[in-house]
């Protein structure tokens, strides 16, 4: 900690451009690094919908400048739109970005515990996000398989599939060498005063992420290196023998199986999501206690919940496998933890419902955010619980159902989540802040549009619609009622496009052009990010001097104060006990 | 015959299609119901709690801990008892009946095949109604599930393993069958149908695709077309598909996609269907899969019969 803080006293000299935004390790840089690295993916990846979308829409029809879309290319579409979104957007913009960049200023560090590790984490994910991105480019295309991967058909696919796992590789890489360094910050550098349970909500679900990824990332990068070496160096780990491909019997041992992948992917790709949601939940309790003036209602219930969702998120994976032939017994199980994990989440959610009971709300454009991720959030969840009961899955699973599901959990949950983040901590980022007409139109705009997309999406399910038909399901006679739904979701989709200019045109007029914020602390915050910071931080340092916390992390409105808020760092009252600890300090 | 007609899901014509739904329908509604209740309280918060000037100040509300418990106790209480219900259908769906008829399952790109226990083969499933039926399924290529959506029946099936499913139909109908574990290009178009007789339609037809057996190889050929699912890529009357038609085919010159030529002779016949991969026709792309080298001899010889009949 010391080696950073004179680090800060060395700033004034000159740094070129490339040291000073391409290999810095200054925490801040990294975060906005990988904000907007992580805003270009999910925009490029949310143009793969738009023309998966197309398709469905009107099957067939030619889509201007690239033609009719062959089955191929809506299979390599579906796949990497799945792969881009969870691995490439959401992760790195709720954990990469957000994580970095507030992480060490609500705990009153000068920088992460390794800014060099820090550095590394990026770019290990920008040559990830590279590989992907040329993976399009490569004889037959990028990986078609499906976001899941499941061999033998991985096992068996075209070169794309090898760059794939390449590139999951180099992402995996990152959010393990992050997570190390999240874990080490959180545990170490907090500043004196800073308990775990004076920490704000954000930073303890940034804890539990951090844990998450660090538990559940290697199963899945052991099981990319044994589909690279099935793919590469004719080994069998996931694929039996016997099997048949178009080229006659495969020439390979055999005596795999298939099903060891599923489990090594659901191993990580459950408590995955999580990873999404829980750095989502984190920024909305920060917004929420904000924005309606009130400390968070039940905050050590919300903290335990937490600590309990990460650890059983590991133990529910197998509730994607109900029809994989498991035995009774062990699905029986999974369903156990399946409906038990479904309460922490309650218990979060209805937190944050009942921190609004009695507040001054100020309807802000994050507040709006954040209020949209609640209920958002909460059709994510009760559409999950017939998924979490076999009877009810088995019907359902694979088809449209499971996709409106999981993406009202990360679209119009986690995503609206993401946004509230950018409009609260722009000014922090930026010292200006980006203007609220454009904002409540992106927020309204957003949310409506995202509903028009997802919503029939759960019926079109429930009718029996599959997942992954480039045709939509066209061949099947008994869907018809419901396939009209697909012209009206595309639209929509169409129409969160357009929704998102305001944001863009926002987002990069606000950089140079937006109002200048009056104080630092914009939002008459209590945490450190903005009470002990100036705004934009210190580069390098981030504090001019070390503050020290004496309170919990949302005194907002204390009785008899007679102050609207008291910030971590705003010293009590001096009584003797203090004066002599002081004392003793100097 | 039972009948139900369905609100949302597809009309049902299992006999545990029923409890499955109203597992379903009464999720379903709770879940509308909590939605709605919570729903009311925000915006019922939001308004009334608004901030009205910046001297505004919050009421405080102390925490409560008997509104924490039944937070927690009430999801709980409700989750349990989904629980023990849906454990009870699911047992019932998870383990056939003793007495079930059994039909193998083969699932390859992409195609189904049948095969019932005195050897008869058909690309459509034909089940008796009001009797149960045992699936064991196996795949020789990727993963595939076999999905009835009238039936609510889903089952994956996995190469190197067997995987089981079972189901009684309730009516007399054609049903929709489909693979809905993506399995590659053509994954949309691995359809196929249930077709429910009454048991002596079905008796019948099981009879009928025994004589088959002593017919000529060109009558055998003709059944292994439909059987085999060759009729989904090649057509009979020069339409093109897939893949080339049968008609005309035999004896013409075949152009290749890497320019060269081949008169299409009985070894040609042979080698398209047990290495389709090894010479693609120009204007066609490498789609046909390898399984059917594993057609017994006498069946190759059947087909390569049957297309020159053409």
């Amino acid at each position: 900690m010391e080696d950073h803080h004179t680090a800060s006293h060395h700033e004034g000299h000159k740094v070129g451009f490339w040291r000073k935004y391409w290999f810095s390790t200054d925490h801040k840089v990294i975060g906005i690094q990988y904000g907007i690295t992580a805003l270009f993916f999910l925009l490029f990846g949310f143009i793969l919908m738009l023309l998966m979308r197309w398709q469905l829409a009107s099957p067939g029809i030619e889509i201007p400048l690239l033609g009719a879309l062959t089955p191929e290319m809506y299979n390599q579409f579906g796949a990497m739109h799945g792969t881009i979104m969870v691995f490439m957007g959401i992760v790195p913009l709720a954990v990469g970005a957000f994580g970095n960049y507030v992480v060490p200023l609500q705990i009153g560090a000068v920088d992460m515990a390794f800014p060099r590790l820090n550095m590394a984490s990026y770019h290990f994910f920008f040559w990830g996000g590279v590989v992907m991105m040329a993976s399009f480019f490569v004889p037959q295309g990028a990986a078609k398989a499906g976001w899941t991967s499941y061999p033998p058909l991985a096992d068996i696919e075209t070169m794309g599939q090898t760059m794939w796992l390449w590139g999951m590789v180099l992402l995996i890489t990152s959010s393990l060498l992050g997570a190390i360094n999240f874990l080490t910050t959180i545990i170490q550098l907090r500043t004196e005063g800073m308990t775990f349970f004076r920490m704000p909500f954000f930073v303890w679900a940034q804890f539990i992420t951090a844990f998450l990824l660090l538990l559940a990332f290697p199963p899945l990068e052991a099981a990319g290196i044994l589909q690279l070496a099935d793919r590469l160096l004719d080994t069998s780990f996931f694929l039996p023998s016997g099997l048949v491909t178009a080229e006659g019997p495969l020439e390979v041992s055999g005596g795999g199986s298939p099903l060891l992948w599923q489990h090594l992917f659901w191993f990580l790709a459950h408590p995955e999501v999580y990873v999404l949601v829980l750095p989502a939940m984190g920024i909305v309790a920060e917004i929420v206690a904000n924005n309606t003036r009130k400390p968070l209602w039940g905050y050590r219930l919300m903290v335990y919940s937490l600590i309990f969702l990460g650890f059983m998120s590991f133990i529910v994976w197998a509730h994607h496998m109900f029809i994989t032939g498991m035995g009774t017994a062990i699905s029986a199980f999974f369903q156990v933890t399946t409906m038990i994990i479904s309460i922490p989440s309650v218990v979060i959610l209805s937190a944050l419902f009942i921190t609004l009971w009695g507040g001054s709300i100020r309807f802000t454009t994050p507040m709006l955010f954040a209020l949209g991720f609640l209920p958002m959030f909460g059709i994510g969840g009760l559409t999950g619980l017939p998924l979490g009961l076999a009877p009810t899955d088995i019907p359902l699973h694979d088809t449209y159902y499971v996709i409106g599901h999981f993406h009202y959990v990360v679209a119009p949950g986690t995503i609206l989540a993401l946004f509230a983040g950018i409009y609260y901590w722009f000014p922090k980022m930026t010292g200006r802040t980006m203007n609220d007409t454009l904002g409540k139109i992106h927020f309204w705009g957003t949310i409506i549009s995202m509903n028009g997309i997802f919503f029939p999406m759960l019926i079109q399910g429930m009718a029996g619609v599959s997942r992954r038909l480039f045709d939509g399901g066209l061949a099947y006679s008994f869907s018809e009622p419901v396939l009209e739904y697909n012209v009206f979701m595309s639209i929509s989709a169409a129409a969160l496009f357009l929704f998102q200019i305001p944001f863009i045109i926002n987002f990069f007029q606000s950089i140079r052009g937006g109002r200048k914020v009056e104080k630092a602390n914009h939002w008459d915050a209590t945490t450190l990010d903005w009470s002990a910071t100036p705004t934009p931080p210190v580069p390098h340092g981030n504090f001019e001097s070390v503050p020290r916390v004496y309170r919990d992390p949302y005194e907002y409105s204390v009785p008899g104060s007679g102050v609207p808020f008291l910030s971590q760092d705003t010293a009590p009252p001096a009584a003797p006990s203090d004066q002599i600890l002081e004392e003793v300090e100097a | 015959m039972e009948q139900r007609q369905a609100f949302w899901l597809p009309d049902a014509a299992s006999t545990y299609a029923g409890d499955v739904d109203a597992l379903f329908y009464f999720i379903l509604i709770v879940s509308v119901i909590l939605f709605a209740g919570v729903m009311a309280t925000m915006v019922l918060f939001a308004w009334r709690y608004r901030r009205r000037s910046a001297a505004d100040r919050p009421k405080p509300v102390k925490e409560n801990k008997i509104v924490e418990t039944s937070w927690i106790l009430v999801p709980t209480i409700l989750v349990a008892i989904v629980f023990v219900w849906g454990f009870r259908v699911f047992i019932h769906m998870n383990v056939a009946p003793p007495n079930a008829m059994e039909i193998t399952v083969r699932a390859q790109k992409w195609s189904w095949l049948f095969e019932y226990p005195n050897g008869v083969r058909a690309s459509a499933l034909h089940v008796p109604v009001g009797r149960p039926v045992k699936l064991t399924m196996s795949s020789a290529d990727v993963l595939h599930s076999l999905y009835v959506p009238a039936f609510r029946t889903k089952m994956d099936v996995v190469p190197g393993r067997y995987t089981y499913a079972w189901f009684e139909a309730t009516r007399q109908d054609t049903f929709l069958l489909m693979c809905t574990e993506y399995c590659g290009q053509q994954h949309s178009m691995m359809l196929s149908s249930v077709i429910v007789q009454s048991q002596d339609d079905f008796e019948a037809w099981l009879q009928e695709g025994l004589l088959a057996a002593d017919a000529s190889p060109a009558e055998r050929g003709e059944m292994l077309y439909t059987q085999q699912g060759c009729l989904a890529c090649h057509s009979l009357d020069g339409a093109p598909g897939t893949g080339p038609s049968f008609a005309g085919l035999a004896g013409s010159e075949r152009v290749f996609a890497d320019g060269t030529r081949r008169i299409a002779d009985d070894n040609y016949l042979r080698e398209a269907i047990t290495q389709p991969a090894t010479e693609i026709v120009e204007g066609y792309m490498a789609l046909m899969p390898g399984t059917y080298a594993l057609l017994e001899p006498d069946e190759i010889d059947a087909l390569v019969a049957f297309i020159k009949e053409h």
